[in-house]
């Protein structure tokens, strides 16, 4: 329920980089979302079209990159895929692993003129 | 044309929960995020943790709801400093508020202050507030499926408590499940079965809370 203050912290980023590279318009703004951020992408653009109307970044395209939760066993040393964020090592059951991936929730790069 | 960024989108709220940090470890402050549904008893349990951490600590309460005072005059019968803090419709508190409201408190004079946050197991886990701590809720009726729906509160917070362990007995409520599928999320979580009706398991929980309390604040 809080995606519109997600999207306006998207637009505060463009708008500090507009002014550090003085680009007139945004065509798309590329997006990191890891699976563990709890943010839905589905809503983001959505919201982004409303919160962003007459601001710099009004118009761009949200090109959004899921990223896959992922874990290494500080036991083992396994690296698996984190799945409904049971946090078991795969190989040997140890729980004591740490996520290394999944957590992202960043703007990447931007498209401008 | 590319222009590489990679920002944090929530870095705001980042920076303002680390500036909470530094003020908080200045004035040695210990800070309690409470969360969990509406109805599992948050309040409740807030008011006996008072009753108990106030023998050691002058404690302060920030109440967060989306309207109302109605948890903020239960706590100022006590004659706790409460500030309430007013989402308007928010389902969450974000570190800004927190910021904004501790102007209403005399921080020389505060050792532990409790955060009650908005009735909602989504969003709260998502956003830090300066918390030393969180205290995940779950209380018998809602359910023993709810760890495994919402994986982020409980794999968030240092502390869950199954509150209305009382009425365990009229609900088909498989305790040890939950407690697997907590540790699977979090190894390193703290369970509590806890009434705040009987009182029965507060203790542990009060130490428990005591001795992180003491770990940080020096008196």
């Amino acid at each position: 329920m809080h995606e519109l203050s997600i999207t306006e912290g998207i637009i505060k980023i463009v708008e500090s980089e507009a002014k550090k590279h003085h680009f007139n318009k945004v065509n798309s703004i590329k997006l990191v979302v890891g699976e563990l951020s709890g943010v839905f992408p589905q809503l983001i653009q959505e919201y982004f079209n409303i919160a962003s109307r007459g601001t710099i970044a009004e118009g761009a395209e949200l090109i959004i990159r899921r990223v896959e939760a992922r874990m290494k066993c500080n036991e083992c040393g396994n690296e698996s895929i984190i799945e409904r964020h049971r946090l078991r090592c795969k190989n040997c059951g140890s729980l004591n692993v740490r996520i290394t991936a999944g957590k992202e929730f960043y703007v990447d790069s931007l498209e401008v003129d | 044309m590319e222009i590489k960024v990679v920002k944090q989108i929530l870095e705001w709220n980042e920076d303002c929960s680390n500036e909470i940090k530094d003020t908080f470890e200045k004035k040695n402050i210990y800070m309690i995020n409470v969360m969990g549904s509406p109805g599992a008893g948050k309040t409740s349990l807030i008011v006996n943790l008072i009753n108990e951490l106030r023998k050691y600590y002058k404690i302060a309460v920030i109440e967060g709801d989306i309207a109302g005072q109605i948890d903020a005059e239960k706590i100022k019968k006590m004659d706790i400093p409460v500030v309430q803090l007013n989402t308007d419709g928010a389902c969450h508190i974000e570190a800004m508020s927190i910021k904004h409201i501790l102007q209403y408190f005399n921080l020389d004079e505060i050792d532990v202050i409790i955060v009650e946050n908005i009735g909602n197991l989504v969003c709260p886990a998502e956003f830090n507030i300066g918390e030393d701590i969180r205290v995940a809720i779950l209380s018998i009726p809602e359910g023993d499926d709810k760890v495994e729906k919402y994986p982020l509160m409980f794999s968030t917070s240092e502390i869950l408590v199954l509150n209305k362990y009382d009425m365990k007995s009229y609900f088909d409520f498989d305790d040890k499940k939950v407690e697997s599928v907590a540790r699977e999320l979090n190894p390193n979580i703290n369970i509590f079965r806890v009434s705040n009706k009987t009182k029965e398991g507060l203790n542990e929980l009060v130490n428990a809370l005591k001795n992180a309390i003491d770990k940080k604040i020096k008196k």
